[in-house]
């Protein structure tokens, strides 16, 4: 299909891979190669079939039809043992790491000795993760490690072993632009070395400046392979939801923006959040940007009373705020969508419809606490259609669920528990790009209904996209303020690292 | 993508599919029973006797049939409580000595007694949820504290009941409509603990904490209060077995419920609640707490001797649940 010479033969070719789960057709027949030497992307919605079609190649799941080709050999993958003994690795999405064991003990996890050599396990974990180019101690117990790194010490663990194909399933989900750029270089190296790599990611514009190829599946088909040089962001997205990109952020209604309704003045913990102030007004939406760590999800956490604050006052509608924790501020009308969706947004394993209710439960009991079961069927049935969740039913559990439905449930909690103030943190991470649009136009909604709404995000230009200013943040500082005549990913950037860095720079030269 | 967007709201609301796995999932103990009762019913001729039957039934309301109501809520938040033997016999000696010792009216004394078990559930609760030390080791030293307290308040000896406590011996050893009384106590028991776990928020709650406890904080919900009251349930029901015990045998003793705490978990875990929180329900525990209870009673009748019985009791247990988790293993 695409000019390569006779003489390259790929990698690893998955050839006519069908994988059912009961009735649902996961993978229809899927065709994908991987080539020597390239960063192969792999892109569709969430739901398309791409992490299905990795755990195929990962020898993670035995598909129902198909062929596997390693070095135009006929392979038969009997578990992940016989994919990684062939050199692939595969750095899932969902982290699997010992948070109690040390870097340099996860990096070799199923490769330590039987008698431990401390200093030279230590030594080498350091190498890999400098030649990573990130500054991790190898001492240190993963546990301790933002979600951002945790997922480098992933990588690590990948790269220390001996690899010819490295799948990497959204690893910069989680990562600022910076680390993201440094994954990249390595990725770039990698291609370098002659090892294929498969790159999966949401992120269009990072898939473009890196990829060779690009293969797009939808509905658990493949829709096509294309080479970069031939194809162009609009083209792809097409490819993937069938519909051009200038939709993605639906046009916010002139909005009312109303009085002040949360001022946070002089927040302070420790060096994760210092001097925050700031405020969000009625029908406002406040972006919160800045890198990975710079103290957003902390600032938010403390405004929600779910981390406790050194010192600081939070106001709403003018009345200073008592937040012991998140109770109190739910009961105060402030309301937090959680960066983690698994791990804090929705109880995962519960229907839809007990998540939906959650935090607004009080709603639809009685006296007696009994719960009435017909109302809350009723309204989350009413809030699935507002919301336009697909599901099959209300009762079935959120793990069903695609990850952009997923966030739909946790906004449907938000929307059922009612409330002045919603803050969202990281509203469309690993979300697909037709549900991220969609939930766009859920936050304009609120918007729109009066709450106050303050978004952050690691993708600058869904800050620019929705909100009414963005706030920066550096090093635990408020660093400015972009108004949307200023937006553009330079300012954005300059605020958030560049008076750090000069300080730093200033310091040093004098 | 195989769902569609919704047209109307019905659609998601009723007339939902059957599912294979959550139908194996949820009847699968039943079946274990259903087989254990069959095993019984064929080899032995006594077993599938009312008098048999109804015998089975009182050992399991004054054993661990009460107590893994208590257990249960505990497990669902992913907690555990090692004290509810300690805290039976806390309960039963208190019986004594309030009734006996203190001579205070029995219809005090009783409520006393609940209250006084819960207190100790309390403490526990509120060193778990509060404090947040691990459910474990807190419930571990209670089951010291409330042994001691046992052997404090009895003096080391048995406190027979008497004519004060008459009363209570004739609930002990009463029919009504011919079920011994103590069994138609745990059905109330159980009902009850049905209604809440399956139609009130709190039972919503606490079995939503043991799946996913920060969603549920983050949700707004007072978490370490629901927490702490689960321990206070477990406590007072334990309290209640220490009574029904009592009220049996007509003596308040801190020897009662040694060991009863692993006996309480396994019929807890034989009914498919998952240790890790979040999953289990009342009726199938009640079909653990049979299932144990048959089983005593099987070999009994079968004449297997008593310190047999025991390492027998392990091996079926394994078992069962290897069975449970093979089905449920199925589904995926």
């Amino acid at each position: 299909m695409h000019g390569w010479g006779t003489e390259m033969t790929a990698l690893v070719e998955l050839r006519g891979i069908k994988k059912f789960y009961g009735g649902v057709k996961a993978l229809k027949g899927v065709d994908f190669d991987i080539e020597p030497g390239e960063i192969h992307a792999l892109l569709g919605e969430n739901g398309a079939g791409k992490s299905t079609l990795m755990k195929v190649l990962g020898g993670d799941i035995i598909p129902n039809a198909g062929s596997i080709v390693v070095a135009g050999q006929p392979a038969d993958f009997r578990g992940p043992a016989d994919a990684k003994a062939v050199g692939i690795q595969v750095i899932h999405q969902e982290l699997a790491l010992a948070p109690d064991l040390s870097v340099a003990e996860n990096i070799y996890l199923g490769n330590l000795p039987p008698i431990i050599s401390w200093s030279a396990l230590n030594n080498s974990a350091g190498e890999v993760l400098n030649r990573l180019g990130f500054d991790i101690r190898p001492k240190e117990p993963v546990g301790n490690l933002p979600i951002a790194l945790q997922q480098i010490v992933e990588i690590a663990k990948a790269l220390s072993k001996e690899a010819r194909i490295i799948v990497f399933d959204e690893p910069t989900a989680v990562l600022s632009g910076k680390d993201a750029e440094r994954l990249h270089e390595i990725m770039l190296q990698l291609r370098m070395n002659g090892v294929g790599v498969v790159y999966i990611s949401h992120r269009l514009d990072e898939v473009f400046d890196v990829a060779d190829r690009m293969t797009v599946l939808k509905d658990g088909e493949t829709v096509g392979t294309v080479s970069v040089k031939d194809t162009d962001m609009n083209k792809i997205i097409r490819m993937m939801v069938g519909r051009p990109m200038e939709t993605m952020f639906p046009e916010k209604k002139p909005t009312k923006i109303g009085d002040e309704v949360l001022r946070v003045e002089s927040l302070n913990r420790g060096r994760e959040v210092m001097n925050v102030s700031l405020s969000v007004r009625s029908g406002e939406i406040v972006g919160l940007g800045g890198l990975v760590g710079s103290g957003r999800t902390e600032a938010a956490k403390m405004i929600f009373g779910a981390d406790p604050k050194d010192s600081g006052e939070i106001f709403l509608n003018g009345k200073p705020l008592k937040l012991k924790s998140p109770h109190d501020a739910v009961q105060a009308g402030v309301s937090l969508l959680p960066e983690d969706r698994k791990g804090e947004g929705v109880v995962i394993d519960f229907p839809i419809s007990v998540n939906s209710t959650m935090a607004g439960i009080g709603k639809i009991t009685n006296g007696f606490g009994f719960i009435k079961r017909r109302k809350e069927g009723r309204e989350v049935a009413e809030l699935a259609r507002k919301l336009t969740l697909k599901c099959g039913h209300i009762d079935d559990a959120v793990s069903t669920l695609s990850g952009g439905n997923q966030q739909k449930v946790v906004l449907a909690k938000w929307v059922f528990a009612g409330g002045d103030v919603i803050i969202f943190d990281e509203p469309t991470r690993g979300v697909d790009v037709g549900a991220k649009s969609e939930i766009y136009g859920l936050i304009n909604k609120m918007a729109e209904d009066g709450r106050a709404v303050l978004v952050i995000s690691s993708e600058h230009q869904e800050l620019f996209g929705i909100c009414d200013r963005v706030l920066v943040m550096g090093n635990g500082e408020l660093r400015g303020e972009l108004k949307p005549a200023d937006y553009s990913e330079e300012n954005l950037l300059h605020l958030a690292m560049a008076s750090g860095a000069l300080e730093k720079d200033g310091e040093s030269h004098d | 993508m195989t769902n569609t967007p919704l047209d109307s709201a019905t659609d998601v609301e009723k007339g939902r599919p059957f599912n294979r796995a959550e139908f194996i999932e949820k009847y699968s103990t039943f079946g274990i029973f259903l087989i254990l009762f069959i095993v019984a019913t064929v080899w032995t001729d006594t077993f599938l006797t009312q008098r048999n039957l109804l015998n089975v039934l009182r050992q399991v309301a004054a054993g661990t049939g009460i107590m893994a109501v208590g257990m249960l809520f505990v497990i669902l938040t992913r907690g555990i409580d090692l004290s509810v033997g300690s805290v039976q016999a806390f309960g039963s000696v208190l019986c004594g000595y309030y009734i006996v010792q203190l001579d205070i009216d029995i219809w005090v004394a009783l409520p006393l007694v609940l209250l006084s078990g819960a207190a100790l559930g309390a403490l526990t609760g509120i060193f778990v949820a509060y404090l947040k030390l691990p459910s474990f080791v807190m419930s571990l030293a209670m089951m010291a504290i409330a042994r001691g307290l046992s052997l404090v308040y009895s003096q080391g000896q048995p406190i027979v009941l008497g004519k004060v406590g008459a009363a209570l011996t004739e609930f002990g050893s009463g029919r009504f409509l011919n079920v011994p009384k103590p069994v138609w106590l745990m059905i109330a028991i159980f009902i009850v603990a049905g209604i809440v776990l399956n139609y009130t928020k709190y039972g919503r709650i606490i079995k939503a904490i043991g799946s996913n406890e920060e969603a549920v904080r983050l949700s707004g919900i007072n978490v370490p209060r629901y927490v702490a009251s689960v321990y206070v349930i477990s406590g007072m029901l334990a309290a209640t077995a220490g009574i029904i015990a009592a009220s049996r045998t007509g003596i308040g003793s801190s020897q009662v419920g040694v060991g009863a705490e692993l006996n309480v978990i396994a019929a807890v875990v034989i009914g498919g609640a998952s240790l890790m929180g979040g999953r289990g329900g009342v009726i199938n525990t009640l079909i653990g707490a049979l299932i144990l209870g048959v089983m005593t009673n099987l070999m009994n009748l079968a004449g297997v001797p008593g310190y047999h019985q025991q390492v027998w009791m392990g091996i079926i247990i394994a078992v069962a649940m290897l069975l449970h988790f093979g089905v449920t293993r199925v589904k995926n």
